[in-house]
Formats: structure tokens, C-alpha cells, sequence
């Protein structure tokens, strides 16, 4: 049986917007009611367009925001309530990479100084030294060690993106939160970027927070995908299984939606075109979220908010009407 | 190369290049291709690899002062034919927004704060419409309603940040279209948007296509996107165009090593189990540095099996290998069919 | 767009209530007995506590802001016995050394620094953005380096320097009647000499800030036209000029004219160094000889309160303003 490593129970992220006094204050509910487990090793991928929380989600569990509800349990320890001092000690296993290659590292420091920096921090001297520590991380991510010393703007995109994930690495975590880590990179540089992230967790063991909005990408990576909207979980499944037979509306509208790179097949497939736009999380619609855009919302939809509950093992979903399997 | 016999645009050997303090960036090398009215060329290539800049030649918004551009573009207009870069300035800008529209990739920061959408879609009507304001905003409120703006009536007095990402994608297209534009000239149109609005937004173009029947260039990255849209297609690499052909022979046919490696490397959706990526090892190449010879051969797989080691010296023209067909491969120089 | 405007109103108005409440604690707990100052080096106990009577020091601080802040809508009387004087509303306090109220000093000395204030702003406007835009049209080009040679210089220069400087120089070349400079002649009367007192105090006051907003404004135009709004305008075939005026200008020049606004309004309060170099009567001389010459505690408090009234005055006009101008603003 595989340690859990992160277990997260009915989430809630919310922000206040306006100042104090005035009458335009709203409530933005990022998240919402999120549950969600990763065990050792494993890969759960967290899909979602604007606005459905999934950022909020990866940031509030690295506790970047205290949660508003809720509990985030890191390896059994209750860390909802943490402050950022109490938390020191528990970021040597859960580190995060960030969506933008250009801006998530400081351009005043070496590459060196950017991956050593958590040594600094957390006062760990490594066995063979803190420079060669760091050749090793810059060789495993398939970098020169000889470019230790170079700035970040002597690197490309993708070559950021790679360092990054070194200094993820530096304290050998075991569940590293990644934030559209491709989003931001050329096409064919997306691929090496995945292939070194699949690597890595054959080799150590981490297990991945995926979060992104390529079905695609997040397909080849996850074991287990979530699908959130608007704050709330729509659908959680085994990934062959959701991409499959997706049983939620939204998940086989969005899966409808993403362009197929093969032309016979992108004019022979039925498209589900969903209407209007999403709503905003400061205005959330009455019953499911979902129901202003989906087909076949009934009035039930529009008034009571459905529950997740287990459709077929392993296999969540949040619908009063799923589709057939 | 076209579908058509007379392309709306026939672009012939255009050569881009920025001198920077950094040295001259090649930004497009002798880039020949040509588009019919209601045909759809997409340029795909990475960043760096010229496909913004040749567009932005084509509707003639390089600074020339700045630039150093060669070559002919021609677009063929109900009046005559009119080369953009041989033309006066002034006669090319009387062309644009008329003949030919371009929309950007991010409708937010592409759109004045301050004006309201009526007045920003006016302006582009008044510039070449006879007719006073209220016929302007008409005409707006008339494109608003075609592109599918809800109320398009009441919206039309609204200010860009009252539009959701799709909504104002919406209206940068209605901007684009309100003066019956040949070519329309698509810079990443969906990739600032969401997946379920990104098919919206295609298909809105597909049928504003037969609408007005234009030529349409798309330029993306997106391979799915291309797929769906494209009759043709253009890959570009460091600056040139490494591959050209029909959509079905780019997508079955690959032939030139990193259009094929490209199509390897996108993740698809699929059925079972997630096989490996294949990657293309290393970067996109820099245009004040472009390798000797061909400018992909740092990454390419079959440098070797070239004899001579022309790869290195020498750059590949483009070798037929289908009816309308090319590759810029010295593999596929003997390849070639007779006639095109 | 009406409650944004009434909201910026009371907040102003709960602003300035606030403010001289402030102004009263921080004066109280100076450490200076304005009642043994106001009479001079040799004083009796009793002409000190008198004083203090007569100044109503020996009250509770918030009995002495109280009757202040009424005396700013009733008027109020002063001193007692057989020097009482009545300042009629809005009564900011009464000038002992002067023996006048603060109000009739203050609209006495207001026209001159108004006078200043509205020259100067106007010269470095026109200079300030007239060089911007060249630099900007003209970037790269000798026309921007000499403009980036003006912001240098006139920026390295403290303007008591440059007015000191121009006064020798006007002085020297008898353009500056010594006499005659410092009185006040109204612009209605006699235009030219109007002109003549205050040329030089315009330019001294406008250096430095025509050297700020040339900056600034070569700043904003350049980096609005790198904006992708300017690209697609472009895209439609607008003219150049028109996208300049249009689409540039309106959005480059919206922060500054607002900054304008602000650095107008606190210039009313007097410009102290520049007053006293040209023997302008204006607030800032009188606030002046109130502090180091008389130790005049109410002329300090009604010269201080009037100068950080306008600044509230103006930065509600400056938020109301921009909300025009921005229409994002304005439905938040």
C-alpha cells in the first residue's frame, strides 16, 4: 500500500475583493469544496479552464495562501493552520515550478545561487558539497554543470523551465506542485520538459501535482486526472478511464473541445459546442455551475448542487444526469 | 503555391531583417507562398522561427527605417495589383483595414482602454466608408450582431474591459471584418483562450470565411488548431519555410525531420496507454546566429545520411515531393516529382 | 459614476476635518511656548500668562480645537478685556504680531502666490510636454539628446539656486527694479508690470518641473506606442498623426495632466524660497515670518491647514478628473 503523501478534505480558498467600505465587496470563490489525495509516487492531474480554481488549489496546498476552509494533510501532519515559521521545516517536501520560465527566477542570481538557495535556507550542508550537489542536479536535468555560474537570461525557455526544476529538486521532495510548467514553452520543447519530469519520477520516487489546462499534455503524465469548474470538482478518475468514457457533461464538452493535430480526425469527430462563456467566480450560477451552459440541465440542475459521490470505483463525479459510461 | 490560379496575395522571396546592437537579426528568409480568396494558409513554427514578422510584411506594418526588407509582395486588388513593399507607404496603409485586416493574439492589451467598442470599430468603418458617425456605429452594431455579441445594440456603447476573453475575441474579429476585407491575417487568435471558447472562435472564423469569402492566414502554433482549419500549410524554421503542402500532406506526408519531429513530439489525446514523447533534442535556433548550411542540422537525426556533410555547408532549397508538396531537405532532392 | 463622486466628496470633507485635528496635536506638543515667544525676550510672568490667556493656550487642547473648528463657520472673538477683535467666518485664528486676522492675511497674500502658481504651472506644462513629445517623435535623433541635456540641467539645479542666479542676472541688467519688484500690482491694472514682477520668480518655480515632465512625458509616449492597442490601430489604417493624438496621447498624457493637478495644488501653498528670493508677499513669506520671525502660532496653523486644504481640494479634483478620462474607473 502506497504512503499517502497529500490529502486534501473539502478545500476552500476564498477572496474578498473592494476595499473595506465599499459596497462592491464580493466574495471570489476560487475554491470551493476540493477533495483530493496523492500517494507516493503518483501523478494527479488538476485540468480546468479560467477561473476554475485549479492555481488557487496548487497554491493554497504549498500554504502561498492560508486556506479559508478545509484541511491539507502533508504526509498525515495537518498543515492548514500553519503559520509560514511552522511551515519552514515541512518545505524540504513539497516544493512547487512555476508556469512563467522567464519570470520565476531572479535574473540577479547565478544558476548556482538559485539552486543552492534552499541549502541556505534550511541550513543543510549536502554530503559532497554544495557545489557539486548543484552540478548534479544541473546534469540530471539535463544541463551543462559547467553553466553554474551563468545568469538566467543566458538561458532559453525551456533551459529556465529545466532549472527550475533543479532547484525543486535540491531538497529531494517528495510531492512537487507544478503549475502549467509548459503552458509557457515552444511546442517541442514542451515534450523534453515531460519526458525529464517522468524521469525524475521513476528515479525518486516524487509524486506530481499536475496542474494545467492541456488535456493533452496532462493525459501523458497523470495517473489520475480531476477535472474543476468554477471552484468544484466536476469529475476525478483513473486517466485512461476519464479520457475513455468521460461520464460529466463538462468533461466530454472539454474534451470535444481540444483541436486534434490530424485533420480526417478533427472533421470526422462530433464536437460538443458549449454556448456563451464561463461564468465568473465572484457570481457563481444557483445549483450546479455548470447548468448555464450545459445541454441538458434541468431544473434540478439549476437549483440544488450536486454532491461528488463514487459513479464506479475510483471513478468521482458531481452530476445529477451523468452521461453513459 | 495555391489552390487558385490568381492568389489574393503571392509573396515572392521576402527577406526580413532587424539590425539590433546585439548584430542583424534574420527574422525570414526568401519566404515565397500565395493565398486565394476562401483558401486558409497556416504558418506554423515556434518562437523564432519568423512566422509574426512575414505577416506583419505583408500588411506592410514593419517600420521601414528599422527594417531591412526585400522581395516582392503582391496583393492582387479589384483595382490592380499593389506590391506592399515597392508601393508608397500611404497607398499600402489606404489598403489596410480595408482590403486586408490582421487580428492579434491577446484582445485585451489589443484593444484601447479608453474608447468604447463602437467607437474603435467606427473609426476603422469611417476610414474608408463615406458616412457620417451614426452610419458608423450601424455598421457596427450590424458586424457586432454577425460575430454573435449578444445585445450587440447596448454593447456596442461598452468598454473593452466589460468583455470577457472570448467576448472581445469576438470583437477584435468584428473589427477586423466590418469593412469586407479580402485577407484576413490571424496572429494566434485562440491562445489566450480557453479551450471550449477556443472552438467557438474557430468556428466563428470558418464561417465569416464564407461569409466574405477571404483568404485567411493563420499563424499558430498549435497543431490541433491547424488541423482543424488549415487547407494549407507553411512550416517554418529559423527564419525559412522547411516544409509546404496540403494539410493532408503535412499531417500523413511529413517529410522534412523537424515537421516530422514536431508532429512526434505533440501530445494527442488517445485511447490506452501514454506512450513516450518523442522530443527534438535542443533549441530553436537564434536569428542573429543562425547555424552554417541548414538551420535545423544541431537537432536533426539525419545528418549523417546526407553524404558530404552537406547539411552543414550548405542550405537546402525546396525539393518537390508531391504535387504541391516541398521540403527543404537534402533528402528529399532526389525525391522530387516530375512537374508540380 | 455619481455615488464615485459624492464618495471622493465626503471622504475629502472627513479628510480635512481629520487634518486639522492633526495640525492642532502636533502644534500643542511642540516644544515651544508660543505664549512666552509671542512677547518678546523680556517678559513678566504675568505678560506670559496673560498671553496665554489672550491666546486661550490655558484651555483643554480639544476645547481649543473645538472653538477653532466652530470659528470656521461662525467667525469668532479673540483676546478679551479691551482688546477683543472679531475675525468674521471663516476664522482661522487671529495674528497678534500683525494685528490682523489670519483670514484677511492669508486672502491678502493668496493672489500672489496664486499668481505664481498659475505662471509657473502654465510655463512648464507647455515646456514640459512640448519637449517630451519632441524627444519622443524625434528619439535617437540630437533633438532628444538636447532635451535629455535641459532635464539634467535643470534638474541638478535647486531652484532656490536658479532663482537666486536670475535674480543677480535681471538685477545686473536692471530688468529687476528692486523697489518695485514685491508689490503687488493686480494682472487687471497694470499688466506689464504684473508681468515683469513675476517673470523670473515663473521661471525659477517652472525649471525644475518642466525638467520632470519632459521626462515623464517622453516616457509615457514612448512606451504607450510599444502598446499593442497602437499596433492594431495601425492595423486598421489609421493615420500616423491620428494615432498619435488619438490613441497615444490621450492615454500617455492621462497620468501626467493628473499629476499636474497635484503638483498645482500643493504649490498654492506657497513657494517659500522662491517668494522670499523675489519679495513676493505670498503665503509662503508669511508662513515664513510667521515661524522664524514671530513664532505666530495661529498664522501657522491657518497657513498650514489653508495649503493642506488645497492639496485636498485638488487631489478630488484630480480622481474625479482621471475617472473621466478612464473609463475603467469609473464603473469599478
Amino acid at each position: 500500500m502506497s504512503e499517502m503523501i497529500l490529502e486534501v478534505n473539502g478545500l476552500k480558498k476564498h477572496f474578498e475583493t473592494g476595499t473595506a467600505f465599499s459596497r462592491k465587496r464580493q466574495t471570489v470563490k476560487a475554491v470551493d469544496g476540493v477533495d483530493l489525495t496523492i500517494k507516493a509516487g503518483e501523478t494527479v492531474g488538476l485540468v480546468g479552464e479560467s477561473g476554475c480554481g485549479k492555481t488557487t488549489v496548487g497554491r493554497t496546498i504549498m500554504k502561498l495562501y492560508d486556506p479559508t476552509a478545509g484541511q491539507v494533510l502533508l504526509e498525515g501532519e495537518d498543515i492548514s493552520g500553519y503559520s509560514q515559521n511552522q511551515m519552514k521545516p515541512l518545505r524540504s517536501k513539497m516544493q512547487m515550478i512555476f508556469q512563467d520560465p522567464f519570470a520565476s527566477l531572479n535574473p540577479k542570481q547565478t544558476v548556482g545561487a538559485i539552486i543552492s538557495a534552499s541549502y541556505d535556507i534550511h541550513g543543510i550542508k549536502p554530503a559532497n558539497g554544495v557545489k557539486n550537489e548543484v552540478r548534479d542536479l544541473l546534469a540530471r536535468v539535463g544541463l551543462n554543470p559547467e553553466h553554474i555560474n551563468r545568469f538566467p537570461h543566458e538561458f532559453s525557455g525551456g533551459q529556465r523551465q529545466r532549472i527550475g526544476i533543479a532547484r525543486a529538486l535540491a531538497l529531494r521532495p517528495k510531492l512537487i506542485v507544478c503549475d502549467e510548467p509548459v503552458s509557457a514553452l515552444d511546442v517541442s520543447i514542451q515534450a523534453q520538459v515531460v519526458n525529464l519530469l517522468d524521469d525524475l519520477q521513476s528515479e525518486m520516487g516524487i509524486s506530481y501535482l499536475f496542474i494545467a489546462h492541456d488535456l493533452s499534455v496532462v493525459q501523458h503524465i497523470s495517473d489520475r486526472v480531476i477535472v474543476m469548474y468554477l471552484g468544484r470538482v466536476m469529475e476525478e478518475a483513473p486517466t485512461a478511464e476519464l479520457y475513455a468514457s468521460p461520464r460529466h457533461p463538462y468533461t466530454k464538452a472539454l474534451l470535444s473541445a481540444v483541436p486534434i493535430p490530424d485533420p480526417r480526425e478533427a472533421k470526422a469527430r462530433e464536437r460538443i459546442m458549449l454556448q456563451g462563456d464561463l461564468p465568473s467566480p465572484a457570481n457563481q450560477p444557483s445549483g450546479c455551475f455548470f447548468s448555464t451552459r450545459c445541454w441538458k440541465a434541468q431544473d434540478k440542475c439549476r437549483s440544488v448542487a450536486p454532491e461528488v459521490y463514487e459513479i464506479s470505483p475510483n471513478h468521482k463525479i458531481a452530476c445529477h444526469f451523468p452521461e453513459e459510461a | 503555391m495555391s489552390l487558385h490560379k490568381e492568389p489574393f496575395v503571392d509573396v515572392r522571396n521576402l527577406s526580413v531583417a532587424f539590425p539590433t546592437e546585439a548584430g542583424l537579426v534574420k527574422a525570414t528568409s526568401d519566404i515565397s507562398f500565395s493565398v486565394g480568396l476562401g483558401e486558409t494558409l497556416a504558418i506554423v513554427g515556434e518562437s523564432g522561427s519568423g512566422k509574426t514578422v512575414s505577416s506583419l510584411a505583408v500588411m506592410g506594418l514593419h517600420n521601414r527605417k528599422r527594417t531591412q526588407i526585400s522581395g516582392d509582395i503582391i496583393l492582387n486588388l479589384e483595382s490592380g495589383p499593389l506590391n506592399v513593399i515597392t508601393a508608397d507607404p500611404e497607398e499600402v496603409r489606404k489598403v489596410r483595414g480595408k482590403a486586408m485586416s490582421m487580428i492579434f493574439q491577446d484582445p485585451m492589451s489589443s484593444l484601447h482602454p479608453f474608447y468604447t467598442i463602437g467607437n474603435q470599430i467606427g473609426e476603422g468603418w469611417l476610414l474608408h466608408n463615406e458616412g457620417s458617425k451614426k452610419d458608423a456605429r450601424e455598421a457596427a452594431i450590424k458586424i457586432l450582431d454577425l460575430v454573435g455579441i449578444p445585445g450587440a445594440s447596448k454593447r456596442v456603447d461598452d468598454y473593452p474591459h466589460q468583455f470577457s476573453g472570448g467576448m472581445r475575441q469576438r470583437v477584435m474579429i468584428a473589427m477586423a471584418l466590418v469593412n469586407n476585407p479580402r485577407l484576413l491575417i490571424a496572429d494566434e487568435p485562440t491562445t489566450a483562450l480557453d479551450v471550449t471558447v477556443q472552438a467557438q472562435i474557430l468556428t466563428l472564423l470558418k464561417d465569416m470565411q464564407k461569409e466574405f469569402n477571404m483568404a485567411i492566414i493563420i499563424i499558430t502554433h498549435d497543431l490541433g488548431v491547424v488541423a482543424e482549419f488549415s487547407d494549407r500549410i507553411n512550416v517554418m524554421y529559423g527564419g525559412r519555410i522547411v516544409e509546404s503542402g496540403s494539410a493532408e500532406d503535412i499531417f500523413y506526408r511529413p517529410t522534412h525531420p523537424y515537421a516530422k519531429g514536431l508532429l512526434d513530439s505533440v501530445p494527442r489525446i488517445h485511447v490506452g496507454k501514454s506512450e513516450r514523447l518523442k522530443a527534438i533534442p535542443g533549441q530553436p535556433p537564434s536569428l542573429i546566429n543562425l547555424p552554417t548550411g541548414c538551420a535545423f542540422n544541431p537537432r536533426c537525426e539525419y545528418v549523417d545520411q546526407v553524404p558530404g556533410g552537406r547539411c552543414l555547408t550548405d542550405i537546402p532549397n525546396l525539393y518537390a515531393i508531391g504535387e504541391s508538396h516541398v521540403s527543404r531537405c537534402f533528402l528529399s532532392e532526389n525525391a522530387a516529382v516530375s512537374g508540380k | 459614476m455619481f455615488r464615485y463622486v459624492l464618495k471622493r466628496l465626503l471622504y475629502s470633507l472627513a479628510l480635512l476635518v481629520l487634518l486639522s485635528m492633526v495640525i492642532y496635536i502636533i502644534f500643542h506638543f511642540l516644544p515651544v511656548d508660543p505664549a512666552r515667544i509671542s512677547c518678546g525676550q523680556h517678559c513678566s510672568p504675568q505678560t506670559v500668562a496673560g498671553n496665554r490667556h489672550r491666546l486661550g493656550l490655558d484651555l483643554p487642547l480639544w476645547q481649543q480645537w473645538w472653538d477653532f473648528f466652530r470659528g470656521l463657520f461662525i467667525g469668532r472673538t479673540y483676546g478679551d478685556g479691551t482688546a477683543t477683535f472679531t475675525c468674521p467666518a471663516p476664522a482661522l485664528g487671529f495674528s497678534f504680531p500683525n494685528n490682523a486676522c489670519v483670514t484677511s492675511l492669508i486672502a491678502q497674500a493668496f493672489p500672489v502666490t496664486l499668481s505664481l502658481a498659475v505662471g509657473s504651472f502654465i510655463l512648464w506644462m507647455i515646456l514640459g510636454i512640448s519637449f517630451g513629445m519632441a524627444a519622443a517623435r524625434w528619439r535617437g535623433t540630437w533633438i532628444d539628446r538636447l532635451a535629455n541635456a535641459f532635464v539634467l540641467t535643470a534638474s541638478a539645479l535647486p531652484p532656490f539656486l536658479v532663482g537666486l542666479l536670475l535674480y543677480l542676472f535681471a538685477f545686473s541688467v536692471h530688468l529687476i527694479d528692486p523697489i518695485a519688484q514685491g508689490l503687488w500690482v493686480s494682472p487687471f491694472s497694470d499688466p506689464v508690470g504684473f508681468f515683469k514682477n513675476f517673470i523670473f520668480a515663473w521661471i525659477t518655480l517652472a525649471l525644475a518641473s518642466a525638467a520632470i515632465y519632459t521626462r515623464l512625458t517622453r516616457g509615457n509616449i514612448i512606451e504607450t506606442s510599444g502598446e499593442d492597442f497602437i499596433r492594431t490601430a495601425r492595423a486598421k489604417g489609421v493615420k500616423e498623426r491620428r494615432i498619435l493624438v488619438k490613441h497615444n496621447l490621450r492615454t500617455s498624457l492621462a497620468p501626467i495632466v493628473s499629476q499636474a493637478g497635484l503638483d498645482f495644488g500643493s504649490l498654492l501653498g506657497g513657494a517659500v524660497f522662491t517668494e522670499t528670493i523675489f519679495q513676493l508677499p505670498g503665503l509662503g513669506r508669511l508662513g515664513l515670518k510667521a515661524v522664524l520671525q514671530d513664532f505666530d502660532l495661529p498664522v501657522i496653523v491657518g497657513t498650514t491647514l489653508f495649503a493642506a486644504a488645497l492639496i485636498i481640494v485638488f487631489n478630488f479634483l484630480v480622481d474625479i478628473s482621471y475617472s473621466f478620462i478612464d473609463p475603467r474607473i469609473r464603473n469599478k
